[in-house]
């Protein structure tokens, strides 16, 4: 049942040009910021919007080829969709939401209904079915949706952001819940999402898209260690700097240098975690060797330290606990020394 | 939810709204202090009374229906559709909106009388004669209030979130399935408000109606053709008979604003 995919959308001043392949039990993450075309790419393989050219196919059976003609109604498509904001019906019950789905493929009322209450019992909300979706909370209304997406036993499953909606803590329980869910599926899922914690924990290959293009792919390790461009780098939380590898020295394209400890050669990326940047009042003695001089841009608390974006020569982000941000006296403008050990500095080709 | 009111209204915009609440609200006033309470009894259980009032609900009542079931589709149609023409369309739908009464009823006599377009085959193939009957009634007053349904309903597809529907496309529910099973349920209050307004306004009408149907008791003779009527014969009478339509008026109103205009959609 695996999703093969080729499509072009024009949207305007966007054009979106996708290809996709995902095997069957396999999870694709497509991450990219907003307005990058994800959502258009869930919409023409859900059948909610036609493509200008390209092929989608899903198993043996063909949903979309241009081309050729062909085109299948989204409701003749074995699919199930999780949208942002659940869109679970107002006026039916979460049981018969569930239910619904199975009543439309013209299965009778109470054989449906009792899939439906199966399905609840399994995404741990049995006893919420009587209930209107009005009156659930977040959490418990993308569960629903999940079940309402998988009850059909769909050969392909759209989930379009479908934990953004939630605050921290129930977002956390969900995603393992999805995670679970999402093992035990055996068709083909294809995950929307602008976190890339969402991607790196439910994927199993990532896709990274921006203005319309794959810019990126790999599996999550791979992207979250080694970004290739900004956007992605800043998701991850690294400094990426673009260079030409001259043996354990890496000349920066914006200028500067920066030691690393293995030998590259050529047109690479040199990517820093900010946790392994060290400040300092004046410039440190001893055994880094990339010390460069800096000065802070701005500060944000992220959990129990404080990210500080630096420029200077080596635009860099350093990680410090408060503490030391406190020492440091650090405010805006503030001039500082930045280091990193060579060992600590990422380096593979462009 | 109360605002906090601004001391002093100012005295240009007071006085001008003042009289504008006296304009609007002392004629109904008259009507009630002229209201000759001790024959409220006999008059309203004068047969010819009775026969005009069930007359007027029956046919706005029909009206409604008959607007229910052309116009919830055609409200669809201007909402949901993709169709070319549509904002023609739309300007077509609510010009009887706007035209005074009394040309809708002479342009229905010109297509559906007994030498118009449609009214000639109908007359001729089918024997049936419209006009002047109870079913001239109907088709007078659903040219007038039907409008008012589909622009209420419209505004209520509009304001409804269309991604419902892909959801249900989704779930493999076809747009006539989506149509019914989803849409209509969410609108469903819209329908209501619009239909409520589309009766009322169908018990009121008077020019097409007496138009195109005529003025003749137990057949076409309404409410407000009765009140028309009996003002020249015998005031008393269509004093209680315009009270019992302002009666049916506020409680319209209360209906549209307790049960459908303040609920919000969810």
């Amino acid at each position: 049942m695996s999703l093969a995919a080729s499509v072009r959308v024009d949207r305007g001043p966007l054009t979106v040009e996708l290809d996709l392949e995902v095997a069957d039990g396999e999870v694709l993450a497509v991450l990219g910021p907003n307005g990058a075309g994800k959502s258009t790419l869930l919409r023409v393989l859900a059948g909610l919007l036609p493509p200008d050219d390209g092929r989608v196919a899903v198993g043996a059976e063909t949903w979309d080829d241009v081309p050729a003609g062909v085109r299948v109604p989204a409701h003749e498509r074995r699919l199930g969709m999780v949208f942002q904001d659940h869109l679970l019906f107002p006026h039916l019950s979460v049981t018969d939401n569930v239910a619904f789905g199975l009543r439309t493929r013209g299965r009778g009322k109470p054989a449906a209904r009792a899939a439906a209450r199966d399905w609840l019992a399994r995404v741990g909300i049995a006893e919420l079915g009587d209930r209107r979706p009005g009156r659930l909370s977040g959490g418990q209304a993308q569960r629903a949706a999940l079940a309402r997406a998988l009850v059909g036993e769909p050969a392909l499953l759209l989930l379009d952001e479908p934990l953004s909606a939630l605050d921290a803590r129930t977002r956390l329980t969900v995603r393992a819940e999805l995670r679970r869910h999402l093992g035990e599926f055996p068709g083909s899922t294809v995950l929307v999402t602008h976190d890339p914690v969402d991607a790196m924990a439910l994927a199993d290959r990532v896709v990274v898209v921006e203005a319309g293009r794959v810019v990126q792919a790999g599996t999550p390790a791979d992207v979250s260690r080694h970004p290739r461009t900004d956007y992605v780098a800043r998701l991850v939380g690294l400094a990426l700097l673009p260079g030409t590898g001259e043996g354990t020295t890496v000349r920066l394209d914006g200028g500067g240098r920066v030691a690393v400890a293995e030998e590259a050669a050529g047109p690479v990326f040199v990517a820093v975690r900010p946790e392994s940047v060290a400040l300092w009042p004046a410039r440190p003695e001893g055994s880094p060797r990339n010390v460069w001089p800096a000065r802070l841009v701005s500060a944000t608390p992220h959990g129990s330290t404080v990210r500080c974006e630096l420029d200077g020569e080596v635009p860099l982000l350093a990680d410090v606990t408060a503490a030391a941000f406190a020492e440091l006296g650090l405010a805006p403008g503030t001039p500082v020394w930045a280091s990193v050990k060579a060992s600590d500095v990422a380096v593979y080709a462009r | 939810m109360r605002r906090r009111s601004e001391p002093g209204v100012p005295l240009p915009l007071l006085v001008p709204a003042v009289l504008a609440v006296a304009f609007l609200v002392l004629p109904l006033a008259g009507l009630v202090l002229r209201t000759p309470w001790a024959e409220l009894g006999p008059q309203l259980t004068s047969p010819a009374v009775g026969q005009a009032l069930r007359l007027s609900l029956v046919s706005a009542t029909a009206a409604t229906a008959l607007s229910l079931v052309l116009g919830v589709p055609l409200a669809w149609v201007l909402a949901r559709s993709r169709a070319r023409g549509r904002s023609v369309l739309r300007a077509l739908v609510t010009v009887p909106l706007v035209l005074p009464p009394v040309v809708g009823g002479v342009a229905l006599f010109l297509v559906l009388g007994r030498q118009g377009l449609v009214g000639r085959w109908l007359d001729q193939a089918l024997d049936v004669t419209i006009p002047f009957t109870t079913t001239a009634v109907v088709i007078a007053e659903t040219f007038v209030a039907m409008p008012f349904l589909v622009i209420s309903v419209e505004g209520a597809l509009r304001a409804a979130d269309a991604r419902f529907e892909d959801a249900a496309a989704t779930l493999g529910a076809d747009r006539w399935t989506t149509f019914r099973r989803v849409t209509l349920p969410l609108v469903a209050p819209g329908i209501a408000a619009g239909a409520v307004l589309c009766w009322a306004r169908a018990l009121g009408e008077f020019g097409a109606t007496i138009t195109f149907a005529g003025n003749f008791p137990g057949t076409t003779q309404t409410m407000p053709l009765a009140v028309y009527l009996a003002l020249q014969q015998d005031p008393d009478a269509a004093i209680v008979l315009s009270l019992v339509l302002l009666a049916v008026s506020v409680a319209t109103l209360l209906l549209l604003r307790d049960r459908w205009l303040t609920r919000a959609v969810r």
